[in-house]
């Protein structure tokens, strides 16, 4: 008997033999009672109902499914076409996640929230939420983060969330995380910590993967529509994983689409020089739970480089992980330089400023139209928006703004 | 030979006493001091000493004991390494070690090969390990694989542990329950928990294992609270934080050393009541 890839997780929260909860013993019953809240949700009508009217008329939702002419000429060969995430408010995917964690908030009677953010745009979406429902809001962000995302933080103080700058270790993402569960540990009674990607203990990697499985089930009703077939490939960047588990899961049971996953291949394959936990990982345990890890021989986290702060992580959720192992999803890696060159050719032949991170599936993409013929459709996660990049790759190329 | 956990236990309770228990960092600064500070704390007449394997990406622990770690680690510690310290320690008849405990994330056990893992923390003298990140119901096959290694796997309860899951969790428990004291992390704190007092004798009450209690102790005061209550007391960060003093150019590692033992030997005493 074959199962289904989408029939995951099970109720212990396995992916396979990946995912489940290696947390400390004080968090465990909160996860069991967000387990249940969130199942209630799901089939609460009203709740779906709620989280819909949301996307639609504060997120903006449905975003378009875009043809990119130009960069298609410029490749010559399969078409590519954008599902525009940077459309939504705040200019990137996270949005999605925020929306429903937030409801479910509130639902529980908790008051307070706390977030992680690498590239600021999770921090933003968590603020932006809290603001709109009146929660407290705490978002934790590694002082290299604080330094390349100016612009975030000040969005995230405009919003009234209060933002700590997290000192320990690479001082980036992963840093950030092990603050927020850090302070989760303390304040778990009143506190709802809105993990930003599909990574953490069980329900967070299905929950995460469910709210923003709505770019890929609008994508692919946008892409029959549009040009009356399914897809032939979906690419989407991979730091955590959410834009990409959204993208690719209600394509997963469609064997015919080729789905590829982009991870910062940095300045090489050498360790501490990438973030590409797929590709150069080994199975283990970060962060609440099991799947690949960049780490040594004695199961210490490594450090991991890349241009985009968004995709500085050094795991990746256990879905993904799961994926990886079953061969359906292809894992790869795009280098800084790749993903700056993305950026700049999207920019001038399409006058769209992608995200940094966005800019890495582009930079595939524009290889993988290349190889295809012109009958094949290319969809593309486009995560989110550059503007928070801007001052970052100006002084990587040398400019002055 | 290495005392077991229940042994130490068993014996305490023959004589009305808690377990005093410190915790220090493995490697923080370096190897060598581990082993004379876990000399001299074996002199100060602590029953048990829970060894902490420095990880890089801890959640359970505050900014004191994530310091220690990365100092230990910025050092180049390896797990190997620290097996065949202690290895050589416990063969030393001239020290008198007590139980060892390791407290280890299962991030680093599970690199390391778990069997592989077990093995060898047995040779090097480990009675027993707590596993922070391992939670009861993560546990099922780990269980099975340290009593194959004789070696007790200690369970946590926090004081946020339903009744129905504490339950579940001691049938699996071996050695000593580890409760902790407070919801959050470990990090020295002023006052103990009220509750703490009806936590402990709920636990009594569903188990028969040694209660042994952690996060925030680090007065005597606080030890006379636990009397009668609990059988044990863990001491980490307010232990810890004494480490930071190995790098101050104006104290020397003997200073540092005498002054770790002076406190621990301190705690101590205050067992004896
Ligand atoms: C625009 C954008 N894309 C992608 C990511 C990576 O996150 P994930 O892999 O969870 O989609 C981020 C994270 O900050 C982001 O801001």
């Amino acid at each position: 008997m074959t199962t289904s890839l989408s029939n995951v997780p099970d109720a212990s929260g396995r992916f396979g033999e990946f995912g489940r909860r290696f947390v400390p013993e004080t968090l465990m019953h909160a996860l069991e009672e967000l387990t249940q809240e969130y199942e209630k949700a799901k089939q609460d009508p009203s709740f779906q109902a709620e989280l819909d009217d949301l996307l639609k008329h504060y997120v903006g939702r449905p975003n378009p499914l875009y043809f990119a002419e130009r960069l298609t000429e410029h490749c010559g060969g399969g078409k590519i076409y954008f599902k525009r995430e940077d459309l939504n408010h705040t200019g990137a995917h996270k949005i999605n996640n925020t929306m429903g964690q937030a409801l479910l908030t509130m639902r529980m009677g908790k008051k307070r929230v706390i977030a992680e953010t690498g590239a600021g745009q999770h921090g933003v979406a968590s603020a932006v939420a809290c603001a709109r429902f009146g929660l407290e809001c705490i978002v934790y962000m590694g002082e290299e983060d604080i330094r390349r995302q100016k612009l975030n933080v000040f969005n995230m103080k405009m919003m009234g969330a209060e933002v700590r700058g997290v000192s320990s270790g690479s001082k980036t993402l992963r840093d950030a995380v092990n603050e927020a569960m850090r302070d989760w540990m303390s304040s778990v009674e009143t506190t709802h910590y809105i993990i930003g990607s599909v990574i953490g203990p069980h329900p967070f990697p299905m929950m995460v993967r469910d709210f923003q499985s709505v770019i890929g089930k609008e994508a692919r009703e946008q892409c029959l529509a549009q040009t009356g077939k399914l897809p032939d490939q979906v690419i989407a960047c991979v730091g955590g994983g959410s834009n990409s588990a959204g993208m690719f899961y209600p394509f997963i049971d469609d064997e015919g689409v080729k789905l590829t996953g982009v991870e910062a291949g940095g300045r090489g394959p050498e360790p501490g020089e990438h973030a590409s936990t797929l590709s150069y990982g080994a199975k283990g345990v970060l962060h609440g739970s099991f799947g690949y890890v960049l780490q040594d021989d004695d199961g210490q986290t490594m450090d991991v480089h890349s241009i985009s702060a968004g995709l500085d992580y050094p795991g990746v959720g256990p879905e993904h992980s799961y994926w990886k192992d079953s061969g359906r999803v292809n894992y790869t890696a795009i280098t800084d330089d790749e993903a700056l060159e993305g950026f700049q050719t999207m920019a001038r032949l399409e006058g769209i400023i992608p995200a940094i991170e966005s800019s890495h599936a582009i930079a595939y993409a524009v290889k993988a139209a290349r190889q295809a013929s012109p009958d094949e459709t290319i969809v593309v996660c486009l995560s989110g928006r550059g503007d928070k990049d801007v001052n970052e790759v100006a002084r990587l190329l040398g400019r002055d703004i | 030979m290495t005392t077991s956990i229940s042994e130490t236990f068993a014996t305490l309770k023959s004589e009305n006493r808690m377990a005093f228990m410190p915790f220090i960092t493995a490697g923080d600064p370096d190897l060598a001091t581990t082993v004379d500070v876990l000399k001299e704390l074996s002199r100060q007449g602590v029953d048990l000493i829970e060894v902490g394997f420095p990880y890089s990406d801890p959640i359970a622990d505050g900014p004191v004991i994530q310091e220690s770690y990365t100092r230990a680690l910025n050092n180049g510690f390896h797990v190997h390494d620290l097996f065949e310290a202690l290895k050589e320690l416990s063969a030393d008849e001239s020290v008198d070690l007590p139980a060892l405990v390791g407290m280890v994330s299962y991030a680093i056990i599970f690199r390391y090969g778990a069997e592989r893992f077990l093995k060898e923390a047995a040779d090097a003298g480990f009675s027993g390990l707590i596993v922070p990140d391992l939670p009861g119901d993560e546990a099922g096959e780990f269980v099975e694989l340290t009593k194959a290694a004789q070696l007790d796997l200690v369970q946590l309860v926090s004081p946020l542990t339903p009744e129905d899951r504490t339950k579940r969790i001691v049938q699996s428990a071996s050695g000593f329950i580890y409760c902790i004291a407070v919801a959050g992390t470990t990090g020295v704190r002023d006052e103990l928990p009220a509750e703490l007092t009806a936590h402990l004798e709920s636990l009594r009450s569903l188990t028969d294992l040694p209660l042994a209690v952690g996060f925030g102790i680090s007065k005597p005061e606080h030890v006379d609270t636990l009397r009668g209550k609990a059988d044990g007391f863990i001491i980490g960060s307010a232990i810890v934080k004494q480490f930071a003093a190995f790098s101050d150019p104006d104290q020397t590692r003997e200073d540092v050393i005498a002054s770790i033992g002076k406190y621990a030997g301190e705690m101590a005493a205050a067992t004896k009541g």
